[in-house]
């Protein structure tokens, strides 16, 4: 790890004072992909503005037909959450199985959304749930704020600070685990909301995590979900699973998904 | 059986330090004055080094010194064993240098050191050393090395990349078994590439005392002697009277912490220049990159087979990827701890092997737990399944139609080796009966009901271990003696120190040592003191590898104890003015024959150290005795193990529903302790068959260089385990002990395999390699399914 200024400001509206007066920051959420990243010399901020003394950032309220979670909620806070077991259990059960209980202890949905990867389970819930990522800036529809692989339609000093899910009629989440990272192979996030059903895929896709139109229009048509129409050649390829086989289990967890989600 | 003596489940004395934090790693020592070292790893596979440029690195902050192997002129990294080629010749032993000597040969290759105040620093000032490479074409498959042009890792000092063509056996006689027989069964496999993977990564702390011109080595390290043997003899000319090498707390080693490393070499070196103490602790991308790995064959075999399903003989040919350089026991590890095994446990009469050692651009590999015999059992054990199916016999009675009988020990294979003593049948039917083998079909119905694929597969395996007999593997090329020494030291007060020259990095000595003691001298468990990892403190050892430990460190120790009763014993009979043949021992008590007379062992401790009434005139004072063992033999533990799986044709993963394990592991000092032994076994046999792979790509980069990319067995990988033990007493040491800590790891890959073969049977699918993961199978069963090619 090279040296670095850290800055712990106890409010938002600090945090994003300390990020505009930095050379060259970075924000840190839970720290789950940045410190080890930084471990490893992959990067090196010169300033690190640490969001966990922002207790403004932390909590989960519900009024039945909206989910509010504040970006620092971590994993494992949502996983526990009445509020969001109610509402959207899919998204509480999904929070119970990244990582491992200290990832799950220390990551946050901010961070997770913010940092876009591409193989994170959160990206795809928030897309097929048609979340609003609310920041210090504006409020952004999650179709507009994925924008590929480790990228957001964030602008460098901006900061989460909310997530606002609608309450879908139905969800859930079939994930197929990296055998050794446990990061997913392939994930599919099927909704059932009131504008038809969204299906999200993750893992798969060299550009980060996807809507599957071609998937919803099956399941809205009524037909059993299959990946035929997915282009084999957008899919990622690695030593753990060819693109051919990414592609084929989108439409297993497809299938699992809308199984489970009843 | 006493509470704390052979044969009780004792809880392990040292898990409360370990499980306390209270342990003592390498790590964990700090020395006054202490400096850090950072060693900077080629990033290239194959590389020739035109120049280095330290200058800004050695003035960089807190910077104390920076090494190239310019500067490092030391001797090379030996090699503990030495096999000769076909022809009689010697193999081909390339210099191994602990910094690079104008070329770089593996990705993670020793280029620098740079010592400095602190780890940071150090690691700071390594990137701003300059390294002028010329990069040149690399070559990581043992198959592609040997080909005509491939790149040369060595040059001139191993043509060919070859390390050696090593044969056992007549091969003209086994072909002449081949033109009798009725089948021939054939298999091309590979046994998949592993990286150890101990929990403590390595570390090295190297010490250099002006006033005595001492220096000390810790280390982690499963045999400190021989490290200091290795490193003071060929790599740094120290004696041993000026070298102490320290294994401390070791947190597992698998085998990877046997052999003498260049870290070692170079913090050792590096303090008798700068005059303080360095420390070096790898991180985990450095342990991917250079503790050897494991495994990494090649091979094909020819099964002869008669009408009956009877084996007539065997043929087996193996590439064996040594990797870049020599580790210490490597050459051994294809040859004398694989092609002897490859009897099995089945008469087969005539037996041919021939391996080629093959030098590639990549991480040196060695010995991993088990070491020649998984890939041993697990080449036969799928032959065998396979020669089955292809007779159409029942893959148990193929089996059992070839085991050695039980009353045909000793047995002398065809392949070097007598095996002592054995019952495969015994250790079948348990496994048979323990995993309700007989009604599986029902349970297979059931599965498909779920729409599961459900398999079963066995293995019945034998493994070689208490290594060794020192005569036997010194005329097979070992450099060394493969005994083991012990001490007791009775204290004047009645408690006792063992010093042992086997090495505990987690198999649990301090207790079942102390067992041995207690069940000898009737002293409660307390009252002894297991101390080992100290050259300065012990008197000598070869360490703990190879399941050795208790058949041959714990024999030193039985035969030390026994040294330690006959003197107590006369002093005994002096203080109750009795013969000495009259004298009993039983219990901690001394007792006379017919008479109610009796001193305990703590009295005649303390008379031997406090001599007042003592018969001086035929003994010395004191209660201390050693002794050197050497086997007769090595043990030989054997077993069945049954794994049941259910693949989800869907995703093709595996789960295993069940892992039967009976395993012959002889006389059994603590239960709990053997179970433990074995389940870890179990855990690194499965995730070698279903979950570990150590992947280059072919530019000879590692490509599951971190636990993102290379699947560690987890929990919820594992079944709960049946497994238990069926034993036959060794029959060439006092114990009747044969070892455990190997045969999980051993029995278990060939009996996964042949179950999601025997899962996928139905499909069509004949072969998958390991690992079989979740991507492989689904693609095996893709190809199976697919309409033959038009031919």
């Amino acid at each position: 790890m090279y040296e670095f200024s850290y800055h712990k400001p106890s409010s938002v509206a600090d945090a994003a004072k300390a990020m505009g007066s930095a050379d060259d920051p970075k924000i840190l959420a839970g720290g789950q992909t940045l410190l080890p990243t930084m471990k490893q010399r992959l990067a090196s901020p010169s300033d690190v503005v640490s969001l966990r003394g922002c207790r403004d950032l932390v909590g989960i309220s519900s009024d039945g037909s909206t989910l509010t979670i504040g970006a620092m909620t971590t994993h494992a806070a949502v996983a526990a959450s009445g509020d969001v077991q109610k509402a959207i259990p899919a998204l509480a059960a999904l929070a119970g199985n990244i990582g491992d209980a200290q990832v799950r202890n220390r990551g946050t949905i901010g961070g997770s959304l913010a940092n876009n990867d591409p193989a994170a389970d959160y990206p795809s819930a928030a897309l097929a749930l048609g979340a609003t990522i609310v920041t210090t800036k504006r409020e952004l529809s999650a179709d507009n704020f994925f924008t590929g692989m480790f990228e957001t339609a964030l602008e460098e000093d901006e900061i989460i600070t909310s997530i606002r899910f609608p309450v879908p009629q139905a969800a859930a989440y079939a994930k197929f685990d990296n055998p050794a990272s446990r990061y997913a192979l392939v994930g599919v996030f099927f909704a059932k909301t009131s504008d038809g059903p969204r299906v999200a895929v993750t893992g798969a896709s060299q550009g980060g995590v996807f809507r599957a139109k071609d998937i919803e229009e099956q399941i809205a048509a009524g037909k059993t979900p299959d990946s035929s129409g997915i282009a084999e050649n957008s899919l990622n390829a690695d030593i753990h699973a060819t693109a051919a086989y990414r592609k084929h289990l989108i439409g297993v967890m497809a299938k699992r998904a809308v199984a489970a989600a009843g | 059986m006493s509470a704390t003596g052979i044969g009780a489940s004792v809880k392990r004395k040292e898990d409360f330090r370990f499980l306390t934090g209270r342990g003592n790693y390498t790590d964990d020592i700090n020395q006054p004055n202490q400096t850090y070292a950072y060693i900077l790893r080629s990033p290239h596979a194959h590389a020739k080094i035109k120049g280095i440029d330290t200058a800004a690195a050695k003035s960089a902050s807190g910077v104390v010194a920076v090494f190239t192997g310019e500067d490092m002129q030391v001797g090379s990294i030996p090699c503990g064993w030495g096999v000769n080629n076909k022809d009689g010749s010697p193999m081909n032993e390339p210099f191994h240098p602990a910094l690079a000597q104008g070329k770089v040969r593996h990705v993670g290759d020793q280029v620098a050191v740079v010592i400095a105040e602190t780890y940071s620093q150090a690691k700071d000032a390594a990137e701003l050393i300059e390294v002028d490479y010329e990069e040149l074409p690399a070559v990581t498959n043992s198959e592609k090395a040997i080909a005509p042009g491939a790149p040369l890792v060595h040059d001139d000092a191993a043509p060919n990349n070859m390390c050696y063509d090593w044969e056992l056996g007549d091969e003209a006689e086994v072909d002449a078994e081949f033109k009798n027989a009725a089948h021939v069964v054939s298999i091309d496999l590979t046994n998949n590439r592993l990286v150890p993977n101990a929990m403590e990564p390595r570390a090295a702390i190297g010490d250099y005392n002006k006033g005595t011109g001492e220096y000390t080595l810790y280390t982690t390290s499963q045999n400190p002697h021989v490290i200091r043997l290795l490193m003071g003899a060929f790599v740094l000319q120290l004696p041993e009277h000026k070298l102490r090498v320290v294994a401390p707390d070791v947190g597992g080693g698998f085998g990877s912490k046997i052999y003498h490393y260049a870290e070692e070499a170079i913090v050792t070196w590096a303090a008798g220049k700068v005059r303080r103490p360095i420390k070096w602790t790898a991180e985990r991308s450095e342990s991917f990159l250079s503790d050897a790995h494991g495994r990494d064959h090649i091979s094909h075999a020819d099964l002869a087979l008669d009408k009956d399903g009877k084996f007539l003989g065997l043929k087996v040919y193996t590439k064996a990827n040594m990797g870049a350089y020599l580790s210490t026991f490597s050459t051994c590890v294809p040859t004398y701890l694989y092609a002897t095994l490859l009897a099995g446990v089945y008469t087969t009469p005539k037996i041919y092997v021939n391996v080629k050692a093959i030098f590639t651009n990549t991480v040196p590999v060695d010995a991993y737990r088990g070491a020649g015999r998984p890939e041993a059992t697990y080449l036969l054990e799928r032959l065998v399944t396979k020669a089955a199916k292809q007779l159409g016999m029942d893959q148990v009675a193929i089996r059992q139609k070839n085991f050695i009988p039980a009353d045909a020990f000793p047995y002398q294979t065809p392949v070097a080796l007598q095996y002592d003593s054995g019952n495969y049948e015994a250790t079948l039917k348990k496994a048979m009966e323990l995993s309700k083998w007989d009604e599986f079909p029902q349970r297979k119905a059931e599965a498909a009901k779920r729409g599961k694929l459900r398999g079963i597969g066995i293995s019945t395996y034998l493994e070689a271990c208490g290594i060794a007999p020192s005569a036997v593997v010194g005329s097979l090329g070992a450099r060394a003696g493969l005994f083991e020494s012990a001490n007791v030291r009775v204290h004047p007060t009645g408690s006792v120190s063992i010093y042992t020259g086997s090495h505990s990095h987690g198999q649990g000595h301090e207790t079942t040592f102390a067992q041995l003691v207690s069940e000898t001298l009737g002293i409660p468990l307390e009252n002894i003191n297991i101390e080992h990892g100290d050259t300065n403190r012990i008197a000598f050892g070869m360490g703990t590898y190879g399941s050795r430990s208790l058949a041959v460190g714990g024999e030193a120790i039985m035969k030390a104890l026994g040294k330690v009763v006959d003197k107590a014993s006369k002093i005994a009979a002096h203080l109750m003015e009795a013969s000495v043949e009259d004298v009993e021992f039983k219990d901690g008590k001394f007792t006379v024959a017919g008479t109610d007379k009796e001193v305990d062992f703590g009295t005649v401790a303390l008379t031997a150290y406090v001599p007042h009434n003592y018969p001086h005139e035929t003994l010395e004072p004191g209660l201390e005795e050693n002794a050197f063992y050497d086997p007769m033999n090595f043990t030989y533990p054997g077993g069945c193990h049954i794994c049941e799986v259910e693949i989800d044709p869907d995703t093709g993963t595996t789960q295993i529903v069940g892992m039967t394990a009976v395993d012959d592991v002889g006389r059994v000092i603590n239960p709990m302790i053997v179970e433990g032994q074995i389940h870890g076994g179990l855990a690194q046999g499965i995730g070698q068959a279903l979950l570990e792979s150590c992947e280059y790509d072919d530019s000879g980069q590692l490509t599951s260089g971190s636990y993102m990319d290379y699947c560690m067995p987890r929990a919820d990988n594992l079944p709960n385990f049946m497994a238990t033990t069926e034993s036959t007493l060794c029959a060439h040491n006092s114990l009747g002990v044969k070892g455990c800590g190997e045969v999980g790891a051993i029995g278990s890959p060939p009996a996964v395999i042949n179950a999601v073969l025997d899962a996928l049977h139905e499909l069509g699918v004949e072969d998958i390699s390991m690992p079989a993961t979740p991507q492989k199978i689904w693609q095996a069963i893709q190809a199976a399914s697919m309409p033959a090619a038009a031919e």
